[in-house]
């Protein structure tokens, strides 16, 4: 087993569990009914690609996890995640927009990794690509929906955006293990995914009539386990039934 | 060698394969899991029956109670047979049989388009406008692309003002 590949698996799979449990949080909490469907059903859709990420992880790691055990029984610095996926949900508009610019990202992502020399992670990312193509449509439609609304929609994802943009720097940041991926031909070229990334953000952006904020550099390593203190909150809800009541089963 | 398998085990298949053909979608009970095209394969190796299964999307929370629907219409049956999770290739409402189509029309569920193959078009099917199965008006809306399941999105029709509801395209 490399170490790398179990990583690069952990990255693409706590990134999804992450942002699943995010959503989660705004069943019986959305602006209206057909909303919280939606955030339901994408969350739903994450989970269970996490699940299958993850369940590989834990085959190729070979000590016996399970994707019960990588999710409920590692602690934040274990955890690969992107940083952005565990920026707190906010108000709907950061909601739309934390959701928007990943969508984008595993759009062209799970594109690239349908075509892995890795036959297992090719398959679930096709099947991935298919259910992102259906949030993406969600996110970006409600992000032109929010940007082009009233004054109040258009302020709130404003200020949404420059909050959030300055940790998609993550998204294109190739470290070692993102290079042994690329060479092994697991994972993609992160250098490809970004300009086709950009484009369909700007394109989005330019109808919502947002503008995209200026880079100030900032990087997050959430991918390297450097994470915020809302992982450890978030964790603490997702992960209380097996830290109260360890090896509890349905 | 490849004849004999076939000779020997191609009736127990057949019958697996009637069995499930009377096992219900959970969630679309309207629907067999046959019909919905997500049983994959039947095959004997050796003695054993093997049944490859997908999910129709990755996080449908019907796919663990489906196994165990399988396993309890073989086992009233007196066949053992194991079940195989298969992900690749991904669903497509494609494989959703003719027959199965006609079942979800007449439960007022409108059946998806065929793709014939273009997976990355396969959201833009969505967008066609609709018939509503209640009173056929083309004056319909679609609510929003989620629905009750993973797999159908939420219209509403301004002829009748019943709601429905319509199988995505993926």
């Amino acid at each position: 087993m490399s170490q790398a590949h179990f990583d690069y698996l952990l990255r693409l799979g706590d990134t999804s569990l992450v942002l699943a449990q995010q959503l989660g949080e705004w069943v019986g909490h959305a602006p209206a009914l057909e909303e919280d469907l939606g955030l339901a059903n994408i969350a739903l859709d994450l989970l269970g690609q996490a699940r299958l990420l993850l369940s590989y992880a834990g085959e190729l790691e070979g000590c016996g996890r399970d994707e019960d055990a990588l999710a409920f029984l590692r602690d934040v610095p274990q955890f690969r995640n992107l940083a952005l996926a565990e920026q707190p949900n906010g108000d709907f508009a950061a909601t739309i927009v934390r959701q928007f610019l990943l969508d984008a990202y595993q759009r062209e992502l799970y594109g690239d990794l349908s075509h892995s020399k890795d036959g297992r992670l090719a398959g679930i990312a096709a099947k991935a690509l298919k259910e992102t193509q259906y949030h993406w449509r969600f996110s970006s439609r409600w992000l032109v929906r929010l940007g082009d609304g009233t004054e109040e929609s258009h302020r709130r994802v404003e200020l949404a955006l420059a909050e959030l943009w300055p940790y998609t720097n993550e998204m294109f940041d190739v470290d070692a293990t993102d290079r042994a991926m690329e060479e092994a031909g697991v994972g993609p070229s992160l250098a490809a995914i970004e300009p086709r990334w950009r484009a369909a953000v700007l394109a989005i952006l330019v109808e919502a009539t947002l503008v995209a904020p200026k880079d100030r550099g900032k990087l997050t390593a959430g991918k390297r386990g450097l994470h915020g203190e809302a992982l450890g909150f978030l964790l603490a809800d997702m992960q209380f039934l097996q830290r109260a009541y360890p090896g509890a089963q349905w | 060698m490849v004849s004999a398998v076939v000779a020997g085990t191609a009736p127990g298949v057949e019958r697996v394969w009637s069995v499930l053909r009377g096992v219900p979608d959970p969630e679309i009970p309207t629907i067999g899991i046959v019909d919905l095209g997500i049983v994959r394969h039947v095959q004997a190796r050796g003695g054993a029956i093997e049944i490859g299964l997908t999910p129709t999307y990755s996080g449908c929370p019907a796919t663990d109670v489906i196994r165990q629907l399988v396993q309890e219409a073989l086992a009233a049956q007196g066949i053992v047979a194991s079940i195989r999770t298969v992900v690749s290739p991904p669903w497509t409402t494609d494989w959703i049989t003719d027959t199965g189509r006609r079942k979800l029309a007449k439960s007022g569920i409108v059946p998806p388009r065929r793709l014939l193959g273009a997976i990355r078009g396969a959201t833009d099917l969505n967008d066609e406008a609709i018939a509503c199965p209640h009173c056929q008006s083309l004056h319909t809306e679609r609510l929003s692309e989620f629905g009750s399941t993973p797999c159908k999105s939420l219209y509403r029709c301004a002829g009748c003002l019943e709601p429905f509801e319509r199988f995505k395209c993926l």
